[in-house]
C-alpha cells in the first residue's frame, strides 16, 4: 500500500481527542460531524417530534473534511444504500472534491444515470456535474470476478494464474462465494485507496443477507485459505512420506479418504490441484484482508448506516451500530431514508378523519334533502380556529352540533362551485379524500416516529441524518442532487415536496 | 405451464423469494399459515440464519429443528426450521455415510466450514437438499409428513443461482454422492412439486428486478408462481377525485373544510392554511398513483398471476400476519 491513511492524516486535529472513545461514549462514535443536541426550535411545532432531542448528522463537513477519505454506506438491503452512497459522493465532488463512488450492485437506471452502465471495474468519470468548485466525480461498478482474477493475475507468474483461473473450483469460487463479493469489495477499496488518486471514496457494501457479512467476509475467507484444512489438502503433495510426521500422515489420508468420498475424488482433486497453485498466494491474502480491516479503522475512514423508518431496517441498524463500536469501526452516524412529513402537521390523524366524515354527512344529508339552503353564511367564514385542537382529538369527535345548517350552506356553495368542473364529483368528496389522505400520512408520521425513537432510545449517541421520502425513484443527477440537499439538511423539519411554501398574493 | 394444472394443483414447496426489503419473510409465513388451514401441515423453512421468522411470530430464536409456531384458522399447524448449513451437512454425512466421529473431525479441520461457507454450490445443496428431504419425508401410515413447505429463499437477485445447484455444481462434481444429491434436488425444483413466487413493491426497482429474476428462472427452467405485490397502500383518492382535484378551487375547499369544523375559510383562517398542504401531500399521491399504474402494468406483462396485500396500517405484527394469510387465502392462493 503506497500510503497509510494513518500516517498521511493528523488524526488528532480533526477527529476529535481520544474523548471520543472515553467511558462517556461507550459506542465510541465519532462526535466531530455532529451538531449539538437540538432540542430543535424547529420541531417545536411538531407533537411527534420533541419528545426526545435527536443529535443531527452535519453532513457537509463530513463531505468537506480534507482528512475525511473513505465513507462506506451499510444496511440492510432496499433501504437506499446505492443511491445515498451515489448522493454523497455527487455531493462531495460538487463541493470541490476529486471523488470516486465505488457501487456494487447498482441498479440499472441509477448506474446509467452516472454513466456506468457498463461493468468494467475500471472508475470512469461522471459527466455533468457542476465542477464550478474544482471537484470531480468517478464512478465504477465493481466485477467480483474480474477483481478477483487479477490479484491472481498480479501475484501469480503466467503458467501459475493460467492454471488457477482455469481451474473449475475457482471459477465456482470466484463466481458465487457467499463471501467473495464482500471480499472483492474491500479489495477494490484497498486498492483504489492504494492509488491515492482521489480525495474521497465512497463505498456502497453489497446486498448482504445481513449487513454485518461485509466485516467478516475478508476475516473468513483469509482465515480458510490460510487454515488446516488448505494445509491437509496441500499435505500429499508436499510431504510424500517423510518420517516423523507418521501419526500425522495417518490422520491426513484417513481425512482425505473422508473428504474424497464425500465430495467425490475429481472433485477433491480439483480443490488440491486449486489449493496448490494457490499456495504462493495465501499469505497474500490473509495480509491483504487485515491490511483493508486496518484501513477501516483508520481515521479517515466514515461509516454511514443507512436504514429506512421502518422496524426490520432500524433493528438492523443498531445492531450494525453495535457490531462498528466492538470492530473500532468509526461511525459517523445514521441516514435515515424515506422519512415522511407533512406541512399540516397541525392537523391530528383523528381530527383529520373526524373532519371527513362530518363532510360525508352533510353530502348524504343533501342528497336526501335535495334542497339547497340559502341561508347566509358569511358567519362561517369569519368562524375563529375551533377550540378543539384539544378536545376534538378523542376517539370520536362528533360534528360541531352548534351549526350545521351553516355547515351545510357552506357545503352546498362549495358544491355548487365544484359541479361546474365534474359530473359526479363534489368538492365534499375531494376534500374528504384529503383529510383521509392526511390521515393516513399523519398515522404514517407516528409510526415511523416511534420506530425511530425506539433506535434513538438504544443509541442516543448517534447523529441522524433524515431524507425525506420522494415519490418516485431517482434517474439522473438532478435526482441525486436532490437527495444530497435533503441529506445535508440540518433541519430535521422535512420539506414537502410538491408543496411551494409560498402563498397567493 | 397450463392454467388448469396449477388451479387444481398447489405445488408443495413453494418458495418466496423478493428483493430486499419487500417483505419476503412475511410473506412466506402469510403463506405458510394460509397453506396450513383447515387441518393442513406446513413447514416453513428459512436458510439464510436471519432469524427472520422468529421474530415474526415473535419466538425466541429456531433452533435447526422442526418446531411449532403457530396454529392456524381450522386446527392447521404450521412449523418452522431455521436450516443451518452446518448442520445439514453434520446430519446429510450421518445420514449417508455414519460418519459421526470423522465428521466432529472434519469440522475441527475446518472443513464442515469450508463446505458450508466457501463453496457456494455445496452450501446451496445443502439447503435446498434439506427443503426437498422434509417435501418428500413420509410418516409410517404413507402419508407425507408436511402437506405444504414454504421457503423464505434468498433474495431475486441470487434466487436463479440458488435454486439451480445442478448448474452450479456440475463443474465442480461430476460425479460421486454430491453430484447425485444434487441431481435429486433438482428433480424436485424442476418439477410441477415447486413454485417460486416473487415478491415485490410498486416500485420501479423491486419490480425491475422482479422482472429480471423471472426471465431467469424461466432461463433455467425453474418454475415460476405467482408475484405478489406487498405492502399495497389504499386506495383513498381514485382517478376521478385526481382529475377532479386538478381543476377544484381552492376557496371551495377551504370552505368545505370549514364546513367540516377545521377553522375559518378566508386567507390565514385554519382551514384556508390546511388548503396547500393538503392539495401537496395529494399531488404526490397522484405522482405516486401514476407510477405505480405504470409499475402495475410492467408487472402484468409477466402473464404470471397476480396477487396484492395491503399494507397494514399499524405496522406488521402476528395479527397482522393471519389478516395478510386470510386475504391470500381468499384471493385463491392455497
Amino acid at each position: 500500500m503506497s500510503s497509510d491513511p494513518a500516517a498521511t492524516h493528523d488524526s488528532a486535529s480533526t477527529h476529535g481527542s481520544a474523548s471520543t472513545h472515553d467511558a462517556t461514549r461507550p459506542q465510541g462514535t465519532r462526535s466531530t460531524w455532529a451538531t449539538q443536541d437540538t432540542p430543535g426550535p424547529s420541531r417545536a411545532h411538531d407533537p411527534h417530534r420533541s419528545i426526545r432531542p435527536v443529535r443531527a448528522l452535519a453532513v457537509d463537513p463530513l463531505l468537506d473534511d480534507p482528512a475525511t477519505r473513505i465513507v462506506v454506506c451499510c444496511g440492510s438491503g432496499g433501504v437506499g444504500k446505492t443511491t445515498t452512497a451515489a448522493a454523497l459522493g455527487l455531493r462531495a465532488a460538487e463541493r470541490g472534491r476529486k471523488v470516486v463512488v465505488l457501487t456494487i450492485d447498482p441498479a440499472r437506471r441509477l448506474a446509467q444515470s452516472m454513466g456506468i452502465d457498463s461493468l468494467d471495474n475500471v472508475p470512469r468519470r461522471v459527466k455533468g456535474i457542476d465542477d464550478s468548485a474544482g471537484g470531480e466525480l468517478h464512478a465504477m461498478m465493481l466485477d467480483m470476478k474480474r477483481t478477483f482474477d487479477e490479484i491472481v493475475e498480479a501475484h501469480a507468474d503466467p503458467e501459475r494464474a493460467a492454471a488457477i483461473l482455469g481451474n473449475p473450483f475457482y471459477q465456482s469460487l470466484s463466481a458465487g462465494f457467499a463471501g467473495t463479493q464482500e471480499y472483492m469489495a474491500m479489495e477494490k477499496l484497498g486498492q483504489l485507496r492504494a492509488r491515492d488518486e482521489w480525495d474521497l471514496i465512497v463505498v456502497d457494501t453489497p446486498p448482504s443477507r445481513s449487513a454485518l457479512d461485509f466485516l467478516d467476509a475478508p476475516k473468513r475467507l483469509g482465515s480458510f485459505l490460510d487454515g488446516k484444512l488448505i494445509r491437509v489438502l496441500l499435505a500429499p503433495a508436499k510431504m510424500g512420506g517423510r518420517a516423523g510426521m507418521k501419526f500425522l500422515n495417518v490422520g491426513m489420508s484417513m481425512m482425505t479418504g473422508a473428504l474424497g468420498k464425500i465430495l467425490g475424488g475429481q472433485l477433491l482433486r480439483d480443490v488440491q490441484t486449486f489449493v496448490a497453485a494457490m499456495d504462493s498466494m495465501f499469505g497474500g491474502f490473509r495480509t491483504r484482508a487485515d491490511a483493508t480491516y486496518k484501513l477501516l479503522q483508520a481515521p479517515g475512514t466514515a461509516f454511514l448506516v443507512v436504514a429506512a423508518p421502518e422496524r426490520d431496517a432500524l433493528r438492523e441498524a443498531a445492531y450494525f451500530v453495535e457490531r462498528l463500536a466492538a470492530e473500532d469501526m468509526p461511525l459517523a452516524g445514521l441516514v435515515l431514508n424515506r422519512v415522511h412529513g407533512s406541512g399540516a402537521a397541525q392537523l391530528s390523524a383523528e381530527r383529520a378523519l373526524a373532519a371527513a366524515e362530518n363532510l360525508d354527512e352533510v353530502r348524504i344529508v343533501d342528497q336526501q334533502s335535495g334542497k339547497v339552503g340559502l341561508r347566509s353564511s358569511s358567519d362561517t367564514y369569519d368562524s375563529p380556529e375551533p377550540p378543539a385542537s384539544e378536545g376534538s382529538a378523542s376517539e370520536a369527535p362528533a360534528p360541531e352540533s352548534g351549526s350545521p345548517a351553516e355547515d351545510r350552506a357552506a357545503t352546498d356553495r362549495a358544491t355548487a362551485d365544484g359541479r361546474s368542473t365534474a359530473d359526479d364529483r363534489t368538492v365534499e368528496q375531494l376534500t374528504a379524500g384529503l383529510l383521509r389522505l392526511h390521515a393516513e400520512r399523519m398515522q404514517l408520521l407516528s409510526r415511523e416516529q416511534r420506530t425511530r425513537d425506539r433506535f434513538t432510545a438504544l443509541h442516543p449517541e448517534v447523529a441522524v441524518a433524515e431524507v425525506a421520502a420522494l415519490p418516485g425513484d431517482v434517474h439522473d443527477l438532478a435526482g441525486l442532487r436532490d437527495i444530497g440537499d435533503r441529506l445535508a439538511a440540518i433541519r430535521p423539519e422535512l420539506p414537502e415536496s410538491g408543496v411551494e411554501v409560498e402563498t397567493g398574493a | 405451464m397450463g392454467g388448469l394444472v396449477t388451479l387444481e394443483y398447489v405445488s408443495r414447496l413453494q418458495v418466496v423469494s423478493g428483493k430486499g426489503g419487500t417483505g419476503k419473510t412475511t410473506v412466506a409465513a402469510a403463506l405458510a399459515l394460509a397453506l396450513a388451514t383447515e387441518g393442513k401441515r406446513a413447514l416453513l423453512v428459512e436458510v439464510e440464519g436471519r432469524q427472520g421468522i422468529a421474530q415474526l411470530f415473535e419466538t425466541e430464536a429456531l433452533p435447526y429443528e422442526e418446531r411449532k409456531i403457530a396454529v392456524a384458522p381450522g386446527g392447521g399447524e404450521v412449523y418452522a426450521l431455521a436450516i443451518d448449513p452446518e448442520l445439514a451437512l453434520l446430519d446429510y454425512l450421518q445420514m449417508f455415510y455414519k460418519l459421526g466421529g470423522a465428521g466432529r473431525a472434519l469440522k475441527k479441520l475446518g472443513a464442515i466450514d469450508f463446505a458450508t461457507t466457501i463453496a457456494p454450490g455445496l452450501r446451496d445443496v445443502l439447503l435446498t437438499g434439506k427443503a426437498c428431504e422434509a417435501v418428500r419425508r413420509k410418516e409410517r401410515d404413507g402419508r407425507f409428513t408436511y402437506d405444504y413447505v414454504v421457503m423464505d429463499a434468498p433474495p431475486t437477485g441470487r434466487i436463479t443461482r440458488f435454486l439451480n445447484v445442478n448448474d452450479e455444481v456440475a463443474g465442480l462434481a461430476k460425479i460421486g454422492p454430491i453430484h447425485n444429491q444434487a441431481q435429486a434436488v433438482m428433480r424436485v425444483l424442476k418439477s410441477p412439486e415447486t413454485a417460486v413466487h416473487l415478491v415485490t413493491l410498486l416500485e420501479e426497482m423491486p419490480v425491475q428486478e422482479t422482472a429480471d429474476g423471472i426471465a431467469e428462472l424461466r432461463a433455467a427452467r425453474l418454475p415460476v408462481g405467482r408475484i405478489i405485490v406487498n405492502m399495497v397502500r389504499p386506495t383513498v383518492l381514485d382517478s376521478a377525485d385526481l382529475e377532479f382535484m386538478a381543476a377544484a378551487s381552492r376557496p371551495a375547499v377551504a370552505r368545505a373544510l370549514s364546513s367540516a369544523g377545521l377553522g375559518g375559510a378566508r386567507r390565514g383562517g385554519g382551514a384556508e392554511r390546511l388548503v396547500q398542504p393538503l392539495l401537496g401531500q395529494a399531488e404526490e399521491y397522484a405522482e405516486r398513483h401514476t407510477l405505480e399504474q405504470e409499475q402495475r402494468a410492467v408487472l402484468r406483462e409477466a402473464g404470471l398471476p397476480l396477487h396484492e396485500l395491503p399494507l397494514l396500517a399499524e405496522g406488521m405484527d402476528l395479527a397482522g400476519l393471519y389478516e395478510l394469510a386470510t386475504e391470500l387465502r381468499q384471493q385463491g392462493i392455497s
